[in-house]
């Protein structure tokens, strides 16, 4: 997909891009972490029409919701490559056992032979994480293995 | 500590009928400073109401204000929005002299100024208010229209020719020979390149030098390091707003994000006061015979504003009614043209009585108009 993106001086950048609806759809990003998203009519092309406007906290709880299954989707298209491999979405639940504990007390690479290779927690995703990261109620892990491993971590997680 | 209680007092005045002018001036989304500037017109000897204890500090403070305007100027500069600028837009910037600048020096010559103020009415002429205009594209909600980039570049260009031109201006104006003028220039352009440099090599250690938690130390380092700096600007001849603008410069990343939400009320106050100090050094009686003159003289260059501003948007490629959106945008005069006024204003009197109803008209019109273009 093409996003053109523009320099605004003292104010920020500008995003463009084109909708398959037919749209053209921009976000304007300001210096101050506010953030604009604008539209532009078809009639004049030059004109943007203002949708909504986010502050920064609204901003990151947006893109918390539209970016984390994409994560999870960003690794299942690296996954295809390699037959019977696949990648998968944990959530810690807060009566997980292993909430508030090492990642490495799960040993869910010894017991099920998948990986977790991300951490999403809140509106950061925490690549590579080590097995002293502490994981917390409402972490999402990203997890890649077997079908079948991803299933035991899934186990491990719920129920210790 | 003896405490003047008349000094109080005029200026709880002078602020109370700030607030009630700005007031109303952002109800009609108007910029506030024609009003502050007439607040200043009003007061003073041969005003409504003379202000005689509090006459000290608004000149004091005035000089703080320029010094305030031009340092949140510098923090919102960065050098790669400058050099994409100048790559997109040098064509338009010069464009922008040619047009905006010969109108104000032929008025100046027909008016019979000096040299230094045929040269100031140039720049006043010249230059639009990037702080009324940026606030111009917010309320209207342009700033993702096509154009506005374009409404953007010419803005930052034409804040960074102010920092060759003040020097200049600033030295003759002191009195010096065209020769120490260039040198002012020569010395300016020096240390602009020096805080280009060092803000892109060393910018960070000069913020972790000045970073602090707490905003009131963060407050005291960069102001203690702009007012002296500003100082020995204005010693070398060279002006202290542009001393100002080369600290602004060379502070970048979180701690001018900081610096520039800590100073920002600090500046509004004494930009006012540089508004009203404006107005306080012009004697009414003195404005109603330039009259006429400042009227057409905005006429004019309003005419070439909006060219300047369709040229540039054409060259973004933004149809009809988007340029003339982009020129009406620029029409507006500000606080720059009221920089310069204030510099030259000891040594060329005439220059104030008619540059001064000249920037009140286009702080008016230049809104006015950009908001008429979103109608039609």
């Amino acid at each position: 997909m093409d996003v053109t993106e523009t320099t605004l001086p003292g104010v920020g950048l500008r995003y463009e891009f084109d909708l398959a609806q037919g749209d053209r759809l921009g976000v304007v990003a300001r210096r101050g972490g506010d953030f604009e998203v604008v539209l532009y009519s078809e009639n004049d092309p030059d004109r943007a029409r203002p949708v909504f406007r986010l502050i920064e906290e609204e901003a990151e709880a947006l893109a918390q919701i539209l970016g984390a299954p994409r994560i999870a989707e960003r690794y299942a298209d690296l996954t295809r490559e390699v037959p019977g491999l696949s990648a998968g979405q944990v959530d810690v639940a807060p009566k997980s056992p292993y909430a508030e504990r090492p990642l490495g007390d799960t040993k869910a690479r010894t017991r099920t032979g998948a990986s977790i290779v991300a951490i999403v927690r809140d509106e950061q995703v925490l690549a590579s994480p080590g097995p002293e990261e502490v994981l917390r109620a409402g972490d999402v892990l990203v997890v890649i293995g077997t079908d079948d491993g991803i299933a035991g971590v899934q186990d491990i997680v719920a129920q210790g | 500590m003896e405490i003047s209680a008349a000094l109080l007092l005029e200026l709880g005045v002078i602020f109370t009928v700030l607030t009630v002018l700005g007031t109303a001036a952002r109800r009609f989304a108007l910029s506030p400073i024609p009003l502050y500037l007439v607040a200043g017109l009003a007061l003073g000897e041969g005003g409504l109401a003379p202000i005689p204890a509090a006459n000290e500090f608004v000149e004091a403070g005035a000089t703080i204000g320029v010094v305030l305007l031009l340092l949140t100027l510098g923090l919102e500069f960065s050098i790669s929005e400058f050099a994409g600028s100048l790559r997109r837009h040098l064509p338009s910037a010069w464009v922008d002299v040619a047009l905006n600048a010969t109108p104000g020096a032929i008025a100046g010559w027909l008016l019979g100024l000096n040299g230094v103020g045929i040269l100031a009415l140039a720049g006043v002429t010249y230059i639009s208010s990037s702080g009324v205009i940026a606030r111009l594209l917010d309320d209207l909600d342009r700033l993702g229209n096509r154009e506005s980039p374009a409404v953007l570049s010419v803005l930052v260009l034409e804040d960074f020719a102010m920092a060759a031109y003040l020097p200049l201006l600033a030295v003759l104006a002191a009195g010096g020979s065209l020769l120490n003028a260039l040198l002012g220039v020569a010395i300016a352009m020096t240390a602009l390149t020096a805080a280009f440099v060092t803000s892109y090599r060393w910018g960070h250690h000069l913020g972790r030098l000045l970073a602090h938690p707490d905003d009131e130390q963060l407050m005291l380092r960069i102001l203690g390091l702009t007012l002296t700096v500003a100082a020995l600007a204005e010693f070398i001849h060279a002006s202290a707003a542009v001393g100002a603008f080369l600290v602004g410069l060379t502070l970048t990343g979180e701690t001018a994000d900081r610096a520039r939400q800590v100073l920002t009320p600090l500046r509004d106050l004494f930009a006012a006061v540089f508004f009203v100090a404006i107005g306080l050094s012009v004697a009414p009686s003195s404005l109603v015979p330039m009259l006429p003159a400042a009227l057409v003289l905005a006429l004019v260059t309003t005419a070439t504003k909006i060219w300047t501003g369709q040229f540039a948007a054409r060259r973004d490629g933004v149809a009809r009614r988007g340029q003339w959106r982009a020129g009406t945008a620029l029409v507006a005069r500000g606080e720059f043209s009221l920089v310069i006024i204030g510099l030259v204003g000891v040594s060329s009197a005439a220059i104030g009585a008619v540059a001064t109803p000249y920037v009140f008209i286009l702080a008016v019109l230049g809104p006015v108009l950009a908001r008429f273009a979103d109608r039609s």
